[in-house]
Protein backbone atom coordinates (compact mmCIF):
# COMPACT_ATOMS: atom_id res chain seq x y z
CA UNK A 1 0.00 0.00 0.00
CA UNK A 2 1.32 3.35 -1.02
CA UNK A 3 1.84 5.79 1.84
CA UNK A 4 0.26 8.57 -0.22
CA UNK A 5 -2.93 6.55 -0.51
CA UNK A 6 -3.14 6.15 3.27
CA UNK A 7 -2.61 9.88 3.85
CA UNK A 8 -5.17 10.70 1.18
CA UNK A 9 -7.70 8.39 2.80
CA UNK A 10 -7.12 10.01 6.20
CA UNK A 11 -7.49 13.54 4.82
CA UNK A 12 -10.66 12.71 2.88
CA UNK A 13 -12.15 11.04 5.95
CA UNK A 14 -11.38 14.02 8.17
CA UNK A 15 -12.95 16.43 5.65
CA UNK A 16 -16.10 14.29 5.46
CA UNK A 17 -16.28 14.08 9.26
CA UNK A 18 -15.95 17.86 9.57
CA UNK A 19 -18.74 18.23 6.99
CA UNK A 20 -21.12 15.98 8.94
CA UNK A 21 -20.23 16.88 12.49
CA UNK A 22 -22.63 19.80 12.90
CA UNK A 23 -25.78 18.18 11.56
CA UNK A 24 -25.31 14.48 12.37
CA UNK A 25 -22.70 13.87 15.08
CA UNK A 26 -23.54 10.16 15.45
CA UNK A 27 -23.05 9.40 11.76
CA UNK A 28 -19.82 11.41 11.82
CA UNK A 29 -18.64 9.23 14.69
CA UNK A 30 -19.47 6.06 12.74
CA UNK A 31 -17.46 7.49 9.84
CA UNK A 32 -14.51 7.88 12.19
CA UNK A 33 -14.86 4.23 13.26
CA UNK A 34 -14.95 3.01 9.65
CA UNK A 35 -11.82 4.98 8.83
CA UNK A 36 -10.00 3.55 11.83
CA UNK A 37 -11.02 0.03 10.82
CA UNK A 38 -9.81 0.49 7.26
CA UNK A 39 -6.45 1.83 8.34
CA UNK A 40 -6.08 -1.05 10.81
CA UNK A 41 -6.92 -3.68 8.24
CA UNK A 42 -4.19 -2.23 6.03
CA UNK A 43 -1.87 -2.59 9.05
CA UNK A 44 -2.91 -6.17 9.64
CA UNK A 45 -1.70 -7.46 6.29
CA UNK A 46 1.78 -6.08 7.07
CA UNK A 47 1.82 -7.34 10.64
CA UNK A 48 1.10 -10.83 9.33
CA UNK A 49 4.42 -10.74 7.47
CA UNK A 50 6.27 -9.52 10.57
CA UNK A 51 4.79 -12.28 12.73
CA UNK A 52 5.78 -14.87 10.16
CA UNK A 53 9.32 -13.49 10.40
CA UNK A 54 9.25 -13.75 14.21
CA UNK A 55 8.06 -17.35 14.01
CA UNK A 56 10.79 -18.17 11.49
CA UNK A 57 13.45 -16.65 13.75
CA UNK A 58 12.13 -18.54 16.78
CA UNK A 59 12.17 -21.77 14.83
CA UNK A 60 15.76 -21.22 13.76
CA UNK A 61 16.83 -20.32 17.30
CA UNK A 62 15.09 -23.37 18.77
CA UNK A 63 12.82 -21.41 21.12
CA UNK A 64 9.92 -23.36 22.61
CA UNK A 65 6.90 -22.80 20.37
CA UNK A 66 4.44 -22.20 23.23
CA UNK A 67 6.41 -19.17 24.44
CA UNK A 68 6.28 -17.57 21.00
CA UNK A 69 2.54 -18.20 20.82
CA UNK A 70 2.07 -16.44 24.16
CA UNK A 71 4.12 -13.46 23.00
CA UNK A 72 2.13 -13.12 19.80
CA UNK A 73 -1.13 -13.41 21.74
CA UNK A 74 0.03 -10.67 24.10
CA UNK A 75 0.71 -8.40 21.12
CA UNK A 76 -2.77 -9.19 19.79
CA UNK A 77 -4.48 -8.39 23.09
CA UNK A 78 -2.58 -5.13 23.38
CA UNK A 79 -3.64 -4.26 19.86
CA UNK A 80 -7.35 -4.99 20.42
CA UNK A 81 -7.38 -3.11 23.74
CA UNK A 82 -5.77 -0.12 22.05
CA UNK A 83 -8.34 -0.12 19.23
CA UNK A 84 -11.24 -0.29 21.65
CA UNK A 85 -9.83 2.33 23.99
CA UNK A 86 -9.10 4.86 21.23
CA UNK A 87 -12.54 4.46 19.66
CA UNK A 88 -14.26 4.90 23.01
CA UNK A 89 -12.02 7.88 23.80
CA UNK A 90 -13.01 9.48 20.50
CA UNK A 91 -16.61 9.32 21.65
CA UNK A 92 -15.55 11.30 24.72
CA UNK A 93 -15.91 8.53 27.32
CA UNK A 94 -12.58 8.77 29.07
CA UNK A 95 -13.46 6.56 32.06
CA UNK A 96 -14.66 3.61 29.94
CA UNK A 97 -11.52 3.86 27.81
CA UNK A 98 -9.37 3.68 30.94
CA UNK A 99 -11.22 0.54 32.07
CA UNK A 100 -10.73 -1.11 28.69
CA UNK A 101 -7.00 -0.43 28.91
CA UNK A 102 -6.77 -1.80 32.46
CA UNK A 103 -8.64 -4.96 31.46
CA UNK A 104 -6.22 -5.44 28.57
CA UNK A 105 -3.28 -5.20 30.95
CA UNK A 106 -4.85 -7.71 33.34
CA UNK A 107 -5.50 -10.19 30.53
CA UNK A 108 -1.87 -9.88 29.41
CA UNK A 109 -0.76 -10.60 32.99
CA UNK A 110 -3.01 -13.68 33.06
CA UNK A 111 -1.40 -14.97 29.88
CA UNK A 112 2.05 -14.49 31.39
CA UNK A 113 1.31 -16.57 34.53
CA UNK A 114 2.38 -19.98 33.09
CA UNK A 115 5.67 -18.56 31.82
CA UNK A 116 6.32 -16.95 35.20
CA UNK A 117 5.62 -20.26 36.94
CA UNK A 118 8.11 -22.11 34.75
CA UNK A 119 10.68 -19.40 35.45
CA UNK A 120 10.22 -19.77 39.21
CA UNK A 121 10.43 -23.58 38.96
CA UNK A 122 13.63 -23.31 36.94
CA UNK A 123 15.19 -21.04 39.58
CA UNK A 124 14.13 -23.37 42.41
CA UNK A 125 15.59 -26.39 40.59
CA UNK A 126 18.77 -24.45 40.03
CA UNK A 127 19.25 -23.82 43.75
CA UNK A 128 18.15 -27.24 45.01
CA UNK A 129 20.81 -29.20 43.16
CA UNK B 1 -3.56 -4.44 -1.97
CA UNK B 2 -6.32 -2.08 -3.01
CA UNK B 3 -8.85 -1.01 -0.42
CA UNK B 4 -12.38 -0.02 -1.19
CA UNK B 5 -12.77 3.59 -0.06
CA UNK B 6 -16.25 3.97 -1.53
CA UNK B 7 -17.85 2.99 1.79
CA UNK B 8 -16.56 6.24 3.30
CA UNK B 9 -18.34 8.27 0.62
CA UNK B 10 -21.45 6.13 0.97
CA UNK B 11 -21.63 6.84 4.70
CA UNK B 12 -20.98 10.54 4.20
CA UNK B 13 -23.68 10.63 1.51
CA UNK B 14 -26.20 8.92 3.76
CA UNK B 15 -25.32 11.39 6.50
CA UNK B 16 -25.84 14.42 4.24
CA UNK B 17 -29.13 13.09 2.87
CA UNK B 18 -30.41 12.34 6.37
CA UNK B 19 -29.41 15.81 7.54
CA UNK B 20 -31.29 17.31 4.58
CA UNK B 21 -34.39 15.21 5.29
CA UNK B 22 -34.23 16.19 8.93
CA UNK B 23 -34.14 19.89 8.07
CA UNK B 24 -36.97 19.64 5.51
CA UNK B 25 -39.24 17.62 7.79
CA UNK B 26 -38.56 20.01 10.64
CA UNK B 27 -39.47 22.98 8.45
CA UNK B 28 -42.74 21.22 7.56
CA UNK B 29 -43.49 20.91 11.23
CA UNK B 30 -43.21 17.09 11.39
CA UNK B 31 -40.84 16.84 14.31
CA UNK B 32 -41.44 13.12 15.03
CA UNK B 33 -40.90 12.05 11.40
CA UNK B 34 -37.63 13.97 11.40
CA UNK B 35 -36.50 11.95 14.42
CA UNK B 36 -37.45 8.70 12.67
CA UNK B 37 -35.54 9.66 9.52
CA UNK B 38 -32.44 10.31 11.61
CA UNK B 39 -32.83 7.01 13.44
CA UNK B 40 -33.24 4.97 10.25
CA UNK B 41 -30.22 6.62 8.62
CA UNK B 42 -28.19 5.84 11.73
CA UNK B 43 -29.27 2.19 11.66
CA UNK B 44 -28.32 1.79 7.98
CA UNK B 45 -24.86 3.20 8.64
CA UNK B 46 -24.52 1.06 11.76
CA UNK B 47 -25.03 -2.09 9.67
CA UNK B 48 -22.08 -1.11 7.45
CA UNK B 49 -19.91 -0.36 10.46
CA UNK B 50 -20.75 -3.59 12.28
CA UNK B 51 -19.94 -5.62 9.17
CA UNK B 52 -16.53 -4.04 8.81
CA UNK B 53 -15.79 -4.40 12.53
CA UNK B 54 -16.59 -8.12 12.29
CA UNK B 55 -14.27 -8.43 9.30
CA UNK B 56 -11.44 -6.69 11.16
CA UNK B 57 -11.83 -8.85 14.26
CA UNK B 58 -11.78 -11.99 12.13
CA UNK B 59 -8.57 -10.76 10.53
CA UNK B 60 -7.00 -10.03 13.92
CA UNK B 61 -7.98 -13.50 15.14
CA UNK B 62 -6.35 -15.20 12.19
CA UNK B 63 -3.19 -13.07 12.41
CA UNK B 64 -2.58 -13.39 16.15
CA UNK B 65 -3.23 -17.14 16.46
CA UNK B 66 -6.45 -16.89 18.41
CA UNK B 67 -8.00 -20.05 17.17
CA UNK B 68 -11.65 -19.64 16.36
Amino acid sequence: MNMLEIVGLAIIASILVLLLKDQQPTIAFLLVIVTVIYLLSIFMSYIKEIILLIQYLGEKAGVNDSYLTVIIKVIGIAYIAEIGATIVRDAGLESIAAKVEILGKILILLLAIPIFKTLIETIINFFSI
Amino acid sequence: MFIDTSILFQIAGIGIIVAMLHTILKQMGKEEYAQFATLIGFIIVLVFVVNSIAELFQQIKSVFLFRG
